[in-house]
C-alpha cells in the first residue's frame, strides 16, 4: 500500500482498521541470488538498493531477532557528514544527500530533521581545528561555517558560556546536519525492500557458511540451510562473532555505547550539539525528552548495557554545558554494542572468500552513515567490486597503512 | 564493574586504564607484515571469557582480568609477568 494524503484520509473514514503490515513476514525460500545477513538500518538499505539500482530482487535479509531491535534503534538518531578526511568527507556527504531525498524514495515518513549541528570549541586550538575541518569540507562541497561566540550566544541562549574551565569560544557549524527518527529508518527501508521483493526474514539467525573452494555457497541458519552465492555481513556488534564462523579474523573489537533520554520537556534545545572538552552530544526529540550521549565505556563488552562510571561523565559533561540539565530526570537508558575497528572508520568491502562481502567497523557513527553505507555495499555486492565513494574503506588497508584514521589515535579502539 | 588490583586491592573500575586483548604477544624477530599486521589489528574478540591487559592508575600496576564480557564478570586477576 502507498502511503498518501489520501490514504490517511481514506483511513480515517474506516477507524484505521484497514492498515496493512509494512512488510511480509516471509519465510525463508532455499535459495536466492544475495543473502544479508543483519537486518538492521544498514542491512535493510543494502537490499533495498540491490534491488533498486541494480534490479536484484531475488534477495533475503536474514535478521536473528526482530526488525529494529537492535544498534538501528540504539543511537542518538544524529546526521551529518562534517568529517576531514578526503577519504571519509564524499562518503559520508552521499549519505546526507541521500536522507535529504529519503522519504520521497521509499515512500515513508522517516522526520528528517535538518535542525543544523553544532560542534561547540573552547580554545583557541581548538577553534583553529574546527575551522580547519569546515575549510576541509567546504573543499569537498559540503556547508560548513564557523560561528563566533556572539552570534552563537543568540542562536543558543541556554548554553553556560562562562565555565570557568571551558569557556563557550564559538561552533563548526553544519546547517543541512540534524536527526532522523531512527526506528522509522529501519521500518521505512524494510518497506520499501519488501514492496520490490525482498523477503525480510526476522528470528533466523545465521549458524554457519557453506564454503568450497574459496566460493561460499550459502549459509546453515536456524530455520535450515539457504543457498546463495552472494552474502553480505552487515552484523555490527556481532560482525567477529558471524564472520569467525567463516573463519575470518577481522581488525574489531566489540564495545558497548550507552545512551539516555529525559523525561519530555517544552522546547529547549533547536540543534544537535556537541561539547567539544570531552565527549557529548545532545539534541530534543519532537516528543520533548533530551536525547544525549558521550564516549563508549572503554572495555571489550557484548553486554547491551553499560557501567556507572561512564554515566557519570556524560551527566558530568551535559551539566558544564547546560546547567539546567541537572532539573531533569533520565527517563530511559541503554547499551547498543559497537564494532569498533582499528583506525576508527568503517569496513565495506569483499573477502579472500569469493562472494562474501564485509560491513562493518562503524565505531558508534554508523546510523549517520545508513544510506550511503547500504548503497555502497549494494554497489560493492552487485558488481563485485567497491564503488569509489567506499574504495578507501578497504579491509586489507590495515596491512597497506592506508588507514582512514579520521582522529589520528591509531589502532586503539577504545580510543576512538 | 570493580576490579581487585592485586597492589590495592578491589577498587572501581573508573580508577583503571584498559589496553585490550592480553593474548596478543609482540612479534620477535620478524619484519613480516602479516605477523605484524596480526599483531597490531587482528583481534579474536571473544563472546565470552576474555583476557585482556589493565592498569591500575594509582599504583601503576598492570594486570591480566580474566572477565567474561557479556555479564562483566570477573574470574580472575593476576599481576603482568605472574601470568603466563
Amino acid at each position: 500500500m502507498r502511503y498518501s494524503l489520501l490514504s490517511v484520509i481514506g483511513q480515517a473514514f474506516k477507524g484505521n482498521q484497514g492498515w496493512k503490515p509494512a512488510w511480509r513476514d516471509a519465510a525463508p525460500k532455499a535459495e536466492y541470488d544475495a543473502i544479508i545477513v543483519g537486518g538492521g538500518g544498514h542491512g535493510l538499505a543494502t537490499a533495498y538498493y540491490l534491488a533498486k539500482n541494480h534490479g536484484l530482487t531475488n534477495i533475503a535479509v536474514l535478521e536473528k531477532g526482530w526488525i529494529g531491535g537492535g544498534n538501528v534503534g540504539r543511537n542518538t538518531t544524529i546526521v551529518r557528514s562534517n568529517y576531514r578526511e578526503h577519504t571519509n568527507i564524499p562518503f559520508y556527504e552521499h549519505a546526507l544527500k541521500l536522507w535529504e531525498g529519503l522519504e520521497q524514495d521509499i515512500n515513508y515518513n522517516a522526520m528528517v530533521s535538518q535542525r543544523g549541528v553544532l560542534n561547540i570549541v573552547h580554545s583557541d586550538s581548538q577553534r583553529d581545528a574546527a575551522i580547519r575541518r569546515g575549510n576541509a569540507m567546504r573543499l569537498n562541497g559540503v556547508d560548513g561555517e564557523f560561528v563566533p561566540r556572539d552570534k552563537l550566544r543568540q542562536m543558543v541562549p541556554e548554553m553556560d558560556y562562562d565555565n570557568a574551565r571551558f569557556p563557550v569560544q564559538g561552533a563548526l557549524l553544519q546547517k543541512r546536519g540534524g536527526t532522523v527518527r531512527h526506528d522509522a529508518v529501519a521500518w521505512g527501508y524494510a518497506r520499501a525492500a519488501d514492496m520490490r521483493g525482498v523477503d525480510i526474514i526476522q528470528n533466523c539467525e545465521v549458524t554457519g557458511f557453506t564454503i568450497q573452494n574459496g566460493q561460499v555457497l550459502g549459509v546453515e541458519t536456524s530455520r535450515g540451510p539457504i543457498k546463495s552465492r552472494k552474502v553480505g555481513l552487515a552484523c555490527a556488534g556481532n560482525t567477529t562473532k558471524v564472520a569467525s564462523l567463516a573463519g575470518l579474523r577481522l581488525p574489531i573489537e566489540s564495545h558497548v555505547l550507552q545512551a539516555f533520554v529525559t523525561e519530555g520537556i517544552k522546547p529547549l534545545i533547536d540543534h544537535v550539539i556537541t561539547f567539544g572538552a570531552g565527549h557529548f552530544y545532545i539534541s530534543q526529540s519532537d516528543k520533548g525528552g533530551l536525547v544525549l550521549g558521550g564516549s563508549i565505556d572503554g572495555y571489550n563488552s557484548y553486554a547491551s548495557r553499560g557501567n556507572m562510571p561512564t554515566v557519570e561523565e556524560v551527566m558530568e559533561e551535559g551539566v558544564a554545558l547546560f546547567p539546567m540539565l541537572g532539573r531533569l530526570r533520565i527517563l530511559r537508558s541503554w547499551g547498543g554494542i559497537m564494532d569498533m575497528s582499528m583506525d576508527g572508520s568503517p569496513i565495506i568491502d569483499k573477502t579472500d572468500i569469493s562472494g562474501l562481502y564485509l560491513n562493518c567497523g562503524w565505531c558508534y557513527g554508523g546510523f549517520k552513515a545508513t544510506p550511503a553505507s547500504g548503497w555502497c555495499f549494494a554497489h560493492t555486492i552487485a558488481q563485485d567490486e567497491a564503488h569509489a565513494l567506499n574504495a578507501p574503506h578497504k579491509l586489507n588497508r590495515f596491512e597497506t597503512g592506508y588507514l582512514v584514521d579520521e582522529h589520528g589515535v591509531g589502532p586503539q579502539p577504545n580510543l576512538h | 564493574m570493580r576490579i581487585t588490583c592485586p597492589h590495592c586491592g578491589p577498587h572501581t573500575s573508573e580508577e583503571f586504564s584498559y589496553l585490550g586483548d592480553a593474548t596478543k604477544q609482540r612479534p620477535q624477530g620478524t619484519l613480516d607484515l602479516k605477523v605484524w599486521n596480526d599483531y597490531v589489528h587482528l583481534r579474536a574478540n571473544p563472546h565470552g571469557t576474555h583476557r585482556e591487559l589493565w592498569q591500575h592508575g594509582p599504583c601503576r600496576t598492570w594486570m591480566v582480568v580474566t572477565r567474561d564480557v557479556t555479564t562483566h564478570e570477573i574470574f580472575a586477576v593476576e599481576r603482568v609477568g605472574e601470568s603466563n
